[in-house]
């Protein structure tokens, strides 16, 4: 902290990333690409979204098996139907965990995640270590996450390369039977959708 | 050239630059057609500012993680599926042995 100098960057970060965007975006403004009202959409947009978006579609399918059906085989209008707004030009598919098989989610070209539903994807997510290593050694990858992979389980790993976003829906744990939809979703964290690592009771 | 699922196929292993949405390291490799998803603007114009018509065909192509990596640490039945446009898979034999 400094008590001689103005505060007017307060809450700023100055890398030179974020030098370079605040940049590009007083251009865009200037230019009339965008306006600001339409850059603050944007931020509410993602703002708005967060996984627990899907830790709600992953409780309610474990607790309807009707509903996990429209989750697997048309996973905007499953979402339609609890209130959440999956609008986005990308399709949306949602991929089943089962005790023989485990998905894992990755962009290996650039940071493609269901942002319409989980909002912005975590740091590591974006790290080309985890683009690069995610499709070459994905159970190393899941190993350092703390998650062992039980024997026997093959490992699929779906590349978002074009125009799907996918999200995992990870196997309920054993000992919820008494759990409620809040509760189930409350188990269920951002990693899981992405299948690094699966819900604990 | 239109595919059909179980198709065998090989993914070009073209150079091109740009905005392209075909990963390097599928590049020359052996795969098999899942599904179509669908067709969309070609992502290499639409970068670029142009409208990417006519639109064209995407397909989910899986590989088997032993025909992509010398070294791989898994069971054979281990699995990659990356959505791939039509322009860039060719009829092709091999993979999924």
């Amino acid at each position: 902290m400094s008590g001689h100098h103005p505060h007017e960057d307060a809450g700023r970060t100055t890398s030179p990333y974020a030098a370079r965007i605040r940049a590009i975006e007083a251009l865009l403004l200037e230019k009339g690409v965008l306006t600001e009202p339409e850059v603050q959409d944007g931020i509410s947009y993602l703002e708005a979204r967060s996984p627990a978006n899907g830790a709600k579609l992953v409780a309610r399918a474990w607790l309807d098996e009707g509903f996990e059906d429209l989750l697997l085989s048309d996973a905007k209008s499953a979402a339609r139907q609890l209130g959440i707004d999956p609008e986005h030009p990308a399709e949306f598919v949602v991929v089943k965990n089962t005790l023989d098989v485990h998905n894992l989610i990755v962009c290996t070209l650039c940071s493609c995640y269901p942002r319409a539903i989980l909002g912005r994807p975590p740091d590591w997510y974006k790290s080309f270590d985890y683009r690069s290593r995610a499709v070459s050694e994905p159970r190393a990858v899941m190993r350092e996450f703390g998650f062992e992979l039980p024997e026997g389980v093959e490992v699929v790993v779906h590349d978002s390369t074009a125009d799907v976003r996918y999200m995992v829906l990870p196997m309920r744990p054993s000992g919820t039977e008494d759990l409620g939809e809040d509760e189930l979703a409350g188990l269920v964290t951002r990693d899981s959708l992405v299948g690094v690592d699966v819900p604990r009771s | 050239m239109t595919f059909e699922p179980g198709d065998r196929v090989r993914v070009l292993p073209s150079k091109k630059p740009g905005h392209v949405r075909t990963p390097g390291y599928l590049k020359g490799k052996a795969g098999q057609i899942e599904s179509l998803i669908g067709e969309f603007p070609n992502p290499e114009e639409l970068a670029y500012g142009h409208a990417g018509l006519p639109e064209r065909p995407l397909y989910k192509v899986g590989f088997r993680q032993a025909d992509l990596w010398d070294d791989y640490e898994g069971p054979a039945e281990d699995y990659l599926y990356a959505d791939i446009y039509e322009h860039w898979l060719e009829p092709g034999e091999g993979g999924l042995t």
